[in-house]
């Protein structure tokens, strides 16, 4: 059950994952997220490993459908392995990624003891996807996924998600 | 046989899991406000993810059972090896997020331990779970310090519901037989060395939360060896209904 560090990913597949969304957040991609942990092409099957943001994550099972449905597409057959080794983590989200998901209004998650001091309520530090002001608070720290948290922000009231850092 | 043992450890471990999800699964749509509703369900979703992981490990190599849904469905009450502070029932809130908080702390002490397990599988479980659980530990002592701490009436509500659940406490330390062998053969956590700290990481934050520690006596067990409280069988009724039902049914 356990794998490299590094996903080893065949490049020549990347074009049909990049096609692949994470249900919940649609502008991020299975690459984007960091799931993929290996995909090879072995005797004409294309062979995955996906590892699960959550242990009860439900978007896991839908993205595992639509790698098999992106494949089909381009006449390939898929055979998807769910990875629990080594735990994902919010590092291997990509930088474009993180990026995208601010665009989305979903604030990146910050370092692990910033998120701390963010989730604790002791500091100011998570910025508003709406008005970029600091000046936000803590709603809950469960949000509408398993991967956030909600937060509002104290100058323009606008309530928004958070990725938590998972490391 | 020893992989007897294995199994029944790591049901006993992933029963816990299994029991709170559904407890908790209970207050969708009914937590007190939609924070902590959201908040409830995140957890039960955690834990019952984490099920899902044990029991496809055990289901791997199980002669009885060979789909992790015949495990969560299939077995009898007296199969069902979680503690009985996971099964008490939704009370109040206070009841919730003590009951919660006294789960937590041992939960996140035991997938501690169990990162060093020599099994492969349960290793990556553990590494994966503790993630989860120290979110599930910050919320649930956040609140009981908020309730403890807060109205004469949370605090007051917050203490009865820690006298109430005390007693369930100790049972989380003491071994089973197949906790006994796993322990031996480097796979199992020995959850008896972990009992002081425990009282005393938990007795820190109820002073903190301006409650008082109850005596540790008057203790009951029972569950990890498949005797349940009055609750237990309302639990499988709801839980089981589908496969009773409709049996061999799939999604």
């Amino acid at each position: 059950m356990t794998i490299d560090l590094q996903p080893n990913i065949d490049r020549a597949l990347i074009p049909v994952l990049e096609t692949v969304a994470d249900p919940e957040i649609p502008v991020l991609t299975v690459l984007d997220l960091g799931v993929i942990r290996e995909a090879i092409e072995e005797q004409g099957i294309v062979k995955i490993k996906l590892t699960p943001t959550y242990s009860g994550c439900p978007a896991m099972d839908v993205m595992s459908q639509d790698l098999v449905a992106a494949f089909a597409k381009v006449g390939k057959e898929v055979e998807v392995e769910l990875v629990l080794a080594p735990a994902w983590s919010t590092d291997w989200i990509s930088e474009k990624g993180k990026q995208k998901m601010e665009v989305y209004g979903i604030a990146a998650p910050l370092e692990e003891t910033a998120d701390k001091e963010a989730l604790l309520g002791n500091k100011k530090i998570v910025k508003c996807t709406n008005c970029g002001s600091r000046n936000t608070r803590l709603i809950s720290q469960f949000g509408s996924t398993a991967c956030k948290a909600l937060f509002q922000c104290n100058e323009c009231l606008e309530p928004f998600d958070y990725f938590k850092c998972l490391k | 046989m020893a992989n007897t043992d294995l199994y029944n450890y790591i049901l006993g471990i992933a029963d816990n899991s299994l029991i709170l999800g559904q407890r908790l699964g209970e207050l969708c749509g009914h937590g007190p406000n939609l924070e902590t509703d959201i908040a409830l369900t995140n957890i039960s979703l955690d834990l019952i993810g984490q099920t899902r992981s044990y029991y496809q490990y055990a289901a791997s190599f199980s002669e009885e059972y060979k789909t992790e849904d015949d495990i969560a469905f299939l077995r009898l009450e007296r199969e069902y090896r979680n503690v009985l502070l996971v099964e008490q029932p939704n009370t109040h809130f206070g009841f919730v997020i003590g009951r919660q908080y006294l789960f937590d702390v041992y939960h996140y002490m035991l997938m501690d331990e169990l990162q060093n397990t020599k099994d492969d599988t349960l290793q990556a479980i553990a590494r994966k779970c503790i993630k989860e659980v120290s979110y599930h530990k910050r919320f649930s002592g956040d609140w009981l310090k908020r309730l403890g701490d807060g109205t004469e009436e949370s605090h007051q509500k917050m203490q009865e519901a820690i006298n109430g659940l005390w007693r369930f406490t100790n049972e989380l330390f003491e071994l089973t037989e197949s906790e006994d062998a796993m322990i031996k053969a480097g796979i199992g956590v020995d959850v008896s060395k972990m009992k002081e700290h425990y009282y005393a990481e938990v007795s820190l934050l109820l002073n903190e939360a301006t409650l008082q520690v109850p005596e540790r006596k008057n203790f009951t067990s029972g569950g990890k060896k498949g005797t349940h409280t009055e609750h237990f069988g309302y639990i499988l009724s709801e839980l089981q209904y589908m496969q009773r039902t409709f049996p061999n049914m799939t999604w």
